[in-house]
């Protein structure tokens, strides 16, 4: 596609061309720029909670998982003042949750870990909550560990909007949020989740995992061992965007 | 003799004199000493003063996460702790027996472990003393004197651990803290190019190794005092194969007494709390092991390479086989018992390792792929190994959910714990009784418990720069003397 000037925005000063309805977001990883993002999975719908894909349009923030790319636009990703800000909310993240990363079995493959990498975190700089969760490892082939889970929703719309079982939801408000199972007992193991689910198979952290597989991937063979996540974010929005849209 | 040196009977009378910090796993420790207006001693006591709470804070986690997360018990040996909460965990899915390429991946893994931290304590830790004496001046008296003075040892010592951790990270993924044993096996198998990198290297580390024992053995036989430094009787403990060969993987549990004689032998280490049990003493976090059949009083025992070296019928590899032979002729065929003795034993066990790796790495089935068996789950594992500092024990139970309800660890030092203190009291009877403190002294107390355990020496010896300060309180516990060594090794009254 030839950048047209009624379909393409500025994102850093650079001219980023864009189908109709594609968001700020997609258009920017389709042209091979990263976006640090969380809460975010190009292959279901937006949620825009996590904040950390936040841009500058025209001087004004916002998410741009949701914000639909228009012409002629200037937007501001990469600067300092929104670095921080996505810095600041990964150490949040970080210190509102239990995230071992040395004893984790999603250590490599995990997102939240990768985009504190990508971002150069060197500390976590807030104090650390130590919150106690429960761990529901009541199903006989998932596991539910709330220390880990950053209340993405993903597991939530998932199970809504494509297994359409609702089998997660979020209850409580502000700090004390948390996952839900919807079952008589509030257990895995007694609601009508499993091992083939959408809704498990796409947790950005190590919160839904399936037993029996921790640390069959040898290290240097994990998804971010390979390539940082910048990196294959990018890659794999590519490969997706030649797969859909040829 | 010695162990009536543990409780002093009218400690409020004596004076104290601390040795603190001496530092265990990752952690630190102390001496304790209580001396009368003459300076004879009347109490000398190690004590463990860290509290790390292993035990406690895996409760609640699912069991595949265990030998991941334990091994961060130790940044020397962790493959130990690995491996043996991996074989706990071999259990818990069913695995009884691991595929033969697992099992000699994980043997593999272990050599290279034992021949990386042997290396690193005798060469840049232990051999200070050794070479230039217990009370030689501290500025010399450290890797950098035997840099300085001895640069060939200093040099094989730092190629031969690379070596061992270069053996970890190709199975690991890391030198430190890898992941590799996973429930019923393991996670990678060797690349061919990964076999031959390291197979070019065996020759090498076995002629460093055998001089390194030869080294060791010179030293010993020039200095007769070393033979006659901290030797108490004790019983010994460890795992032993079938055959009686030593197994530093898997096998039998072996104990002797003093003599020789067996106390129990080959058995079944998952039964391991029929034959030992922990004592609790009130002045120290760690545990008293001891021998149930003997008693608290008497049961206790040494484990490490002097133990499994005292045990052990034969040796698999010829040339360690040699080591060993001139090893027990030396003790006339019976049992060593001189705290010094565990260096000879450890470099033995040096070229044992290196030996066996050149074993392994020529084996066919250490390139194969097959890596994984399950078999009926349990909600019981026990997973026993010999550390490089002895032997090891992993006990987890879990629940119907695979999550960890309960774990018992008793670590190598855990094990070794009242020998120490007799290793202490032994040397603070022979050398301190008496005497005005000196710097030298003190480190006298040091090289016996450095004997022990590398990871205490990896504090005790930085450079000889180990801070330290001694305080004489008498009964009233106003400070009547004082010395203190700074973080420049420099001695003065503080």
């Amino acid at each position: 596609m030839s950048p047209d000037t009624r379909r393409t925005f500025l994102l850093d000063g650079r001219e980023i061309p864009f189908r109709e309805g594609q968001t700020v977001f997609d258009a920017a990883m389709a042209a091979g720029v990263y976006i640090p993002h969380l809460c975010h999975n190009p292959d279901f719908e937006p949620h825009s909670s996590c904040r950390l894909c936040t841009v500058i349009v025209n001087g004004r923030p916002f998410a741009s998982c949701t914000q639909p790319a228009v012409a002629g636009q200037d937007v501001k990703s990469d600067t300092a003042e929104l670095n921080e800000m996505r810095r600041s909310l990964t150490q949040m993240l970080l210190v509102e949750g239990n995230h071992y990363c040395p004893s984790c079995e999603k250590s490599g493959g995990c997102r939240l870990q990768a985009t504190a990498y990508a971002l150069g975190l060197q500390d976590n700089h807030f104090p650390q909550f130590f919150p106690l969760r429960d761990v529901d490892a009541s199903h006989p082939d998932i596991i539910l560990d709330r220390d880990r889970c950053i209340l993405c929703g993903l597991c939530v719309r998932i199970s809504r909007t494509v297994d359409r079982k609702n089998v997660f939801a979020m209850t409580g408000r502000g700090i004390d949020t948390t996952i839900v199972v919807d079952s008589p007992t509030g257990l895995l193991a007694d609601s009508r989740v499993s091992r083939e689910d959408e809704a498990v198979q796409h947790c950005p952290v190590g919160a839904l995992m399936m037993k029996g597989e921790a640390f069959t991937v040898p290290i240097g063979e994990r998804p971010y061992d390979r390539a940082p996540i910048n990196e294959d974010s990018v890659a794999q929005f590519q490969a997706r965007e030649a797969r859909l849209h040829g | 003799m010695t162990r009536l040196l543990e409780t002093a009977a009218h400690p409020r009378a004596l004076r104290r004199v601390a040795i603190e910090p001496l530092t265990r796993v990752e952690g630190h420790g102390k001496v304790t000493i209580l001396l009368d207006e003459q300076n004879r001693v009347h109490q000398a006591r190690l004590h463990i003063v860290e509290f790390r709470g292993f035990e406690k804070f895996i409760q609640g986690r699912p069991y595949w996460e265990v030998p991941v997360l334990v091994q961060r018990l130790c940044g020397i040996c962790p493959v130990s702790h690995h491996l043996a909460a991996g074989k706990a965990m071999d259990m818990l899915v069913g695995a009884r027996r691991l595929t033969p390429t697992a099992e000699k991946l994980r043997r593999l893994m272990h050599l290279g472990q034992m021949l990386q931290s042997h290396a690193l304590h005798f060469f840049h830790l232990a051999s200070p003393d050794l070479l230039f004496g217990f009370d030689a001046e501290p500025e010399r008296r450290n890797v950098v004197g035997v840099i300085g003075e001895h640069p060939e040892l200093a040099v094989q010592g730092v190629m031969l651990r690379k070596f061992g951790q270069e053996i970890i990270r190709h199975i690991a993924g890391k030198r430190i803290h890898g992941t590799a044993a996973i429930p019923g096996g393991m996670n990678k198998a060797l690349t061919m190019v990964e076999r031959d990198a390291l197979r070019r290297e065996t020759g090498q580390m076995i002629a460093w190794s055998r001089g390194a024992v030869a080294t060791c053995r010179q030293i010993l036989d020039a200095n007769p005092h070393t033979t006659i430094f901290g030797v108490f009787p004790s019983n010994f403990m460890s795992l032993i194969g079938a055959d009686g060969t030593l197994d530093l993987y898997d096998g039998g549990l072996r104990a002797r007494d003093a003599m020789g004689a067996t106390i129990f032998d080959h058995v079944d280490y998952t039964h391991y709390n029929r034959y030992i049990r922990e004592e609790v003493k009130s002045w120290s976090y760690m545990k008293f092991p001891f021998i149930i059949n003997l008693g608290d009083e008497d049961g206790w025992y040494r484990v490490g390479p002097l133990a499994r070296m005292n045990n052990c019928d034969r040796i698999n590899t010829p040339l360690a086989e040699e080591e060993r032979q001139i090893y027990r002729a030396a003790a006339n065929g019976g049992m060593q018992h001189a705290t010094l003795a565990y260096h000879w034993a450890r470099l033995i066990e040096m070229l044992h390792a290196a030996e066996g790796i050149e074993r392994l790495l020529d084996d066919p089935d250490i390139t194969g792929t097959d890596l994984v068996v399950k078999g009926e789950p349990a909600l019981e594992g026990v997973g026993v190994i010999e550390a490089p500092r002895g032997t090891l024990f992993h006990h987890y139970k879990v629940d119907e959910n695979d999550v960890v309800v309960r774990a018992n660890l008793i670590v190598s030092t855990t094990n070794n714990n009242q020998a120490m203190n007799e290793a202490v009291r032994n040397v603070a009877a022979s050398y301190l009784d008496g005497q005005k403190l000196t710097e030298g002294l003190l480190n006298h107390i040091e090289v016996a418990v450095r004997a022990f355990d590398p990871c205490l020496s990896c504090a005790t010896h930085a450079l000889g720069r180990m801070p330290l300060r001694v305080e004489l309180v008498d009964a009233e516990g106003r400070v009547i003397d004082r010395m203190v060594k700074g973080v420049d090794g420099v001695c003065g009254e503080g």
